[in-house]
């Protein structure tokens, strides 16, 4: 039923949303689309991935991206292995091509990966044979994350273009920031970021977005509300003073939020921090759509996989 | 070894250090520099001298690289003295100045002579080396300053392990007053740039990578004008990257303080956008900064703020440039791209033969009290004969260098060097 969806997408892997045309964009948001429905069904299983193998190779600890990944291969019909490989066996000598070449002797043909270095997803996909998804590198890009926010949305609004959204709390370190600045900029949506300056990055300006450091300036009359996870040791780093400080001032509570438009959405990519980015009553309230960033997650995997796949060769062999 | 004399005929010769911009001819006896003539006819030479003839090309005094890494002793399967000697003279350095950060650290006159001894049975150029100011560049106890100073050691430097303690600092630059040494300082302050691994920026941002800011480097040079000035030190400051450190030497040079400075040949030829996606082979110390600060560096340079250009030569294992950017180490090879570097500035009118020539030869030569820079009558014949409008493409694996971890794979560049002499022999010869 999914495989009747013309889509555009010309890549071998998604490395990133930076080099993504906003049709391939869209395309990608539709194929999702029909994937929602699927996973709703009682028979969740397709096959156009039969015969696949995916490896998830995950360098830093992920639960929710991991099984969301593992469950949109499987879905698919894929053969899906998960690999985590800790920072201190790859500090044993092993480098980080050593371990893609190791792998690309296994043959996959998706590799799914997430990696605590900026650019290392690139760098192993030009030492592999197989379609390479990023799943987060260092502070560089999540771009799934920023697509299953997108759907979210539109799936919401009926739309992202002229739509104000306000990513808020540490830009600094966060991929899912850059990523959902980049896309929702493609979509000509409007982005604001919001924090202190401790955590805002240097140029941020530039990349075509309003930077606050008042959170009450910054969330006036938003369409959306994308919260960031405050890492508790970014405390040890002067960055902020204490959780207790930082949620008076960038955290998000009815207060807050009531600046908003009165339909704003919250968002959260998870997992939370309950009373140092976001009230417990904001993140479970009639507002929040948290819980459906999750179920479109899968559903964005499964049409990234897919579109992926789309490139793989076929059982002939050919491409 | 035998010296031949020799007779370079009608050559375009360049030398600050006697205002000759001019076709000379130059005849060496002896391995050193005998006389400089206009024309003479080669038949009232052709007894006594090796003809050259020189017509349509250039001769510099040899180039004194200030800032020289080889992997001996410690790792010497990334560059030894005397691989780097070859690389050298590929690239017209006639001298070499080595850095102390080997393993074992150069803190110790033993080690000191070792590195003199070696460099002068293996390497075919003069070879000079730098003490650890610290013992193993810890940055806490000055190392045995005056006794390297009498074994050989050019100078004192923490390579690229800037002293944070400013009471150490201020007791070196006072202590080596004493006996004339030149302190040699890398202007970082690391708490600033923690973790950083590019200059901060809208690009490290865009790229997700920590940030190197230039007030890190700008704090630093800062105190050490105030410290050079409380203790009336010499102090040269290795490495400058930044717009802002440009001017703190041209004040502080201004107010008659005894402080020199220089500037890696990849801060003069290339930019942070050169790092592009994620190429390791532009991650650097000091890092690549914005073209507004790379051509601040070249007025530096035009001006006399700056007074040395050095390779920055850094041999790493290339399986040590393979890793994600924040990984990956710092660092590039440059002995053989230094000069071809440095005429693209020639060739793009931005600085003439004569400054170039200073700021590579001349200035580090005074600097480091070598007899080194100059083709005056009783110099050593170090020089180099170009051939200046010579187009080339670098293939990283016609490298002398044992490493090959060059920022110019595949650059383009006009002006390559043809043979190089040390003491009026001829140690490099390029096969056409």
């Amino acid at each position: 039923m999914t495989q009747d969806i013309t889509i555009t997408f010309p890549h071998r892997h998604l490395l990133g949303i930076e080099g993504l045309m906003p049709n391939e964009i869209t395309d990608l948001l539709d194929l999702a689309d029909r994937h929602v429905s699927v996973g709703r069904q009682v028979d969740k299983k397709k096959s156009i991935l039969r015969g696949r193998t995916q490896i998830n190779l995950f360098f830093e600890a992920s639960t929710r991206t991991q099984s969301s990944f593992e469950l949109a291969g499987k879905r698919l019909g894929a053969d899906v292995m998960n690999m985590s490989v800790s920072s201190s066996s790859v500090k044993k000598g092993e480098t980080l091509i050593d371990t893609a070449i190791t792998l690309n002797s296994m043959n996959p043909d998706l590799l799914v990966v997430r990696h605590a270095s900026a650019g290392a997803t690139a760098l192993l996909a030009q030492k592999v044979g197989c379609s390479v998804i990023n799943a987060g590198d260092g502070a560089h890009e999540h771009p799934t994350q920023a697509l299953l926010d997108a759907l979210t949305i539109r799936r919401h609004k009926g739309k992202i273009a002229r739509l104000t959204v306000a990513i808020c709390g540490d830009i600094l370190h966060s991929r899912v920031a850059r990523s959902n600045i980049l896309l929702l900029n493609a979509l000509d949506a409007r982005v604001r970021v919001i924090g202190p300056k401790t955590l805002m990055p240097k140029g941020i300006e530039r990349m075509g977005i309003e930077v606050y450091s008042n959170m009450n300036e910054g969330l006036k009359d938003v369409d959306v509300v994308m919260m960031l996870r405050l890492q508790r040791e970014r405390m040890t780093g002067s960055f902020v003073p204490s959780t207790r400080e930082f949620f008076k001032y960038y955290g998000l509570d009815s207060e807050k939020l009531a600046l908003a438009k009165d339909d704003a959405l919250v968002m959260h990519p998870g997992p939370m921090n309950r009373g140092v980015e976001i009230a417990s009553e904001i993140a479970d309230g009639p507002q929040s759509v948290i819980r459906e960033q999750v179920e479109m997650g899968v559903a964005i995997r499964m049409a990234v996989l897919e579109a992926l796949s789309r490139h793989l060769p076929d059982r002939e062999g050919l491409v | 070894m035998n010296h031949k004399n020799i007779a370079i005929l009608d050559v375009h010769l360049v030398d600050p250090s006697q205002n000759i911009n001019g076709i000379k001819t130059i005849l060496i006896e002896d391995g050193l520099v005998k006389a400089i003539e206009g024309h003479v006819a080669p038949s009232l030479l052709e007894d006594a001298y090796e003809i050259i003839d020189g017509k349509g090309k250039t001769l510099l005094p040899g180039l004194v690289d200030f800032q020289t890494r080889t992997g001996e002793p410690g790792n010497e399967y990334e560059e030894t003295l005397a691989s780097a000697g070859k690389a050298a003279v590929a690239g017209g350095i006639t001298s070499m100045v080595v850095q102390p950060d080997t393993k074992p650290v150069l803190d110790d006159i033993a080690l000191i002579d070792f590195i003199s001894r070696n460099a002068s049975a293996t390497a075919p150029n003069h070879v000079y080396v730098m003490g650890a100011l610290t013992k193993g560049l810890k940055g806490t106890e000055m190392s045995e300053l005056r006794l390297m100073n009498e074994a050989g050691a050019v100078a004192f430097t923490n390579c690229k392990i800037p002293i944070s303690n400013s009471q150490v600092m201020r007791r070196a630059l006072s202590y080596a007053s004493d006996f004339n040494g030149l302190i040699i300082h890398h202007p970082e302050d690391k708490s600033l740039t923690m973790g950083g691994v590019m200059n901060e920026g809208e690009m490290a941002t865009r790229l997700g990578l920590p940030g190197i800011p230039k007030m890190a480097e700008i704090i630093m040079l800062e105190r050490d004008m105030r410290l050079a000035e409380l203790t009336d030190g010499n102090y040269h400051a290795a490495s400058i990257s930044c717009r802002q450190s440009v001017d703190i030497i041209r004040k502080a040079k201004a107010k008659g303080l005894k402080v020199s400075c220089g500037a890696s040949i990849n801060n003069l030829a290339l930019n942070e956008n050169d790092i592009g996606a994620y190429r390791t082979f532009f991650k650097l110390s000091p890092p690549l900064r914005q073209e507004e600060d790379r051509l601040a560096i070249i007025e530096g340079v035009q001006d006399g703020t700056i007074d040395v250009i050095h390779s920055d030569h850094c041999p790493r294992d290339v399986d040590l440039k393979r890793h994600p950017f924040a990984d990956a180490s710092d660092g590039a090879v440059g002995l053989e791209t230094m000069l071809a570097a440095m005429l693209r500035l020639y060739h793009d009118n931005q600085l003439d033969l004569n400054i170039i020539t200073k700021a590579l030869s001349l200035n580090p030569a005074k600097i480091l009290g070598i007899k080194a820079g100059s083709l005056m009558k009783g110099m050593p014949a170090d020089m180099i004969l170009l051939d200046l409008e010579k187009p080339w493409i670098l293939d990283a694996r016609e490298l002398t260098s044992l490493s090959k971890n060059t920022a110019f794979e595949s650059a383009r560049f006009i002006g390559q060097v043809l043979k190089t002499y040390v003491d009026g022999i001829e140690v490099f010869h390029r096969s056409l």
